[in-house]
């Protein structure tokens, strides 16, 4: 057989029936993670022609998108943006009731981000097909499956045949030579491969990470790089599965158990490229020269190191940019004010995320001109910080510890930048009002959004973590 | 889904590149539960100011862009989001053809589900439709080209079974379905 890449090997293995020039192919989707935004009208649609969840098990549903990250008043009413968004919830609660799925409601201690907790679960595992109404589904893709965002017209397909209808992407590869510098982050490498590579350059493929770098990732930290494939236009990331994914993935939940564990992993292990699979793009990156890198424009392939002077526009569409964000070409993005840090969400709300954003908070005061949000990715990280006694140094830094959800990343339940505020964000998209109409958008790492906290504007995150490492 | 064989219309100019699904949609109206109603708020924040009232600045707000179904965007059309909201959005707002030199994946296939037509032209032809608003434009699905009022002609990309779907008024949830023999012998197969 011809050496096939992780790519073809999943791919292979859901085809339920191959492609033609004619017609797309049939792939079978392992599993389908549901939440309130993008689920409605494929309900509606499965109602109307009378159908129903084909495969309710293989269907997991969750609460994140538009749920408040206040907790419930002394009524036991929680504080909802609107009562469409109240609405939207209680409709996905009705939908899986009717439908047989299941639902982490937002009592249930396993709730969260619907990208924090398939992983988390061990829902998540090396050689499935993952899909949901969401893009940043990419992230799953940390563990060796084929995960990707779908439209709701879709979710509607996959609710009712467990299938949809794919042309297949084709195969690039990302490799990261060397090591990540010391206080350079998962987040700081996948800003700088976007600003590598274009907001569209990935379009069409899946992106395969790899590399001495990639491998001495944690799974939280391939979970950032992955998340972030879709913000370069692919359809996917990937990373094949090592002893890494299988440690993190041991004793998880819904992890296979004794045998069935042993057997799992032995399949697992041939799930990566075959040495002379062929890539129809390969980008090679030197991680040793990535810095601390930020955005600094309205898509977030408008990236600069920390220590880099804004460039000069060359077209009226950069112009735009910089006018938007209040940047002038010539001037130092450290030094920025800032008025909002958010550290959360999909790509950032991981426990370690936090645990990066506390280290540099850890006896200091977030700046009195900056609004901080800590959001926890899910119920479960939030116990875990709290168990770790990480409220409290946000607390004691004057952020906000709230509930998980998705909160200011797509800032759809009242957690809003306001209007010309510019906010330092452990989020994924920079564009123009995606964090609120008129709110201008720094997307940074967990380190570098607690040093803007500290700072009251952006700054290197390296100097407090000199000091940490010092004192 | 009613067939989509034939289009003729005017077209109006977003030279913008990489225009964003939240540009289209604001994720603050993704609350509904329905696909209707959201042409109102397509392009919000760029069409009205912060009073609420429209920015005459904005192309789409012109007269001349009244009753323009075609769009011809920048490179990148329909990037960031999968919310299938964007081109339920387009769609009420009017439009009926998206035309770019690249078009996001999520968005096209998206796009073309609901019959509003998501098609890549290459630079050549990208470059005469950003620089020429408001022309006429015939757009014959079936046979893969848009003609301009000279006469003159551009091919476009849209993939077979995309085409074949909106020429017959094909429904791909329904194929699907028709194929249950098919996944029910995968399930069987693959059963742990």
């Amino acid at each position: 057989m011809a050496p096939r890449t992780l790519l073809d090997k999943l791919w292979d293995a859901h085809q339920v029936t191959a492609e033609t020039p004619d017609t797309p192919a049939i792939l079978y989707v392992d599993l389908h993670l549901v939440h309130e935004v993008t689920s409605p009208q494929a309900f509606s649609e499965l109602r109307a022609r009378g159908l129903r969840v084909r495969r309710p098990a293989r269907t997991l549903a969750t609460l994140d998108h538009s749920t408040p990250t206040l907790p419930a008043d002394a009524a036991g009413s929680l504080p909802f943006v609107t009562p469409a968004a109240a609405a939207q919830v209680d409709m996905l609660r009705g939908n899986c009731r009717e439908f047989g799925i299941e639902l982490l409601d937002l009592a249930h201690a396993q709730r969260g981000i619907v990208h924090v907790i398939g992983p988390e679960l061990g829902a998540t595992r090396p050689g499935m097909t993952i899909v949901c109404g969401d893009s940043h589904t990419s992230t799953h893709g940390a563990f060796g499956a084929l995960a990707f965002g779908i439209g709701t017209s879709e979710v509607g397909h996959v609710l009712a045949s467990q299938c949809l209808l794919q042309r297949k992407p084709r195969a690039m590869a990302i490799e990261v030579r060397g090591h990540l510098p010391p206080g350079v982050t998962a987040k700081d490498l996948v800003l700088h491969i976007i600003g590598n590579i274009g907001v569209d350059g990935g379009t069409g493929c899946v992106i395969e990470y790899r590399g001495e770098a990639i491998r001495a990732l944690s799974m939280d930290e391939r979970m950032t790089v992955c998340n972030m494939s879709i913000e370069a236009g692919a359809r996917a990331g990937m990373i094949a599965p090592d002893e890494v994914t299988f440690a993190w993935l041991h004793g998880r939940p819904r992890a296979p158990q004794g045998a069935a564990w042993e057997r799992a992993v032995a399949h697992w292990e041939t799930l990566r490229s075959d040495p002379d699979a062929r890539f129809e793009r390969s980008v090679s990156i030197d991680a040793g020269a990535i810095r601390p890198t930020l955005s600094y424009g309205t898509h977030p392939g408008m990236v600069l190191d920390i220590d880099a002077v804004v460039p000069t526009a060359t077209d009226a569409q950069t112009q735009r940019a910089l006018d938007y964000m209040g940047l002038r070409a010539g001037s130092r993005l450290a030094g920025t004010p800032v008025d909002v840090v958010f550290v959360g969400s999909c790509t950032n709300g991981r426990l370690s995320d936090l645990r990066a954003a506390a280290a540099v908070l850890r006896g200091r005061r977030v700046a009195g001109s900056v609004r901080m949000l800590v959001v926890p990715g899910s119920a479960a990280v939030k116990r875990a910080a709290e168990q770790e006694g990480l409220d409290a140094v946000f607390r004691a830094a004057g952020a906000e510890w709230r509930e998980p959800g998705c909160s200011m990343c797509i800032a759809m339940n009242g957690d809003l930048v306001a209007p010309g505020q510019l906010a330092v964000s452990t989020s994924n998209r920079n564009f123009e009002g995606r964090q609120g109409p008129g709110a201008r958008t720094v997307l940074a790492s967990p380190a570098s959004a607690a040093a803007a906290a500290v700072a009251g504007h952006i700054a290197d995150p390296r100097a407090y973590l000199v000091e940490e490492a010092v004192a | 889904m009613n067939p989509i064989r034939q289009l003729h219309a005017r077209s109006v100019v977003l030279a913008h590149e990489n225009i964003d699904t939240d540009r289209i949609i604001p994720a603050r109206f993704l609350t509904t539960t329905t696909r209707s109603g959201l042409g109102r708020h397509a392009f919000q924040d760029w069409r009205y100011r912060s009073d609420g009232t429209p920015d005459p600045a904005f192309v789409l707000n012109q007269p001349e862009a009244q009753g323009c179904e075609i769009l011809v965007a920048g490179r990148n059309f329909g990037c960031g989001s999968s919310r299938e909201h964007a081109p339920w959005a387009l769609l009420d707002a009017g439009l009926r053809v998206v035309i770019s030199s690249e078009i996001a994946d999520i968005f096209r296939s998206n796009a073309l589900k609901n019959g509003l037509l998501a098609i890549t032209v290459d630079a050549a032809a990208h470059r005469y439709l950003l620089r020429h608003p408001g022309i006429e434009l015939r757009i014959d699905v079936v046979a893969g080209h848009i003609t301009l009022p000279d006469g003159g002609r551009f091919g476009f990309a849209l993939d077979a079974f995309a085409r074949h779907c909106l020429i017959a008024g094909i429904d791909q949830l329904g194929f699907l379905l028709r194929e249950d023999a098919a996944i029910r012998h995968y399930e069987e197969q693959h059963a742990a």
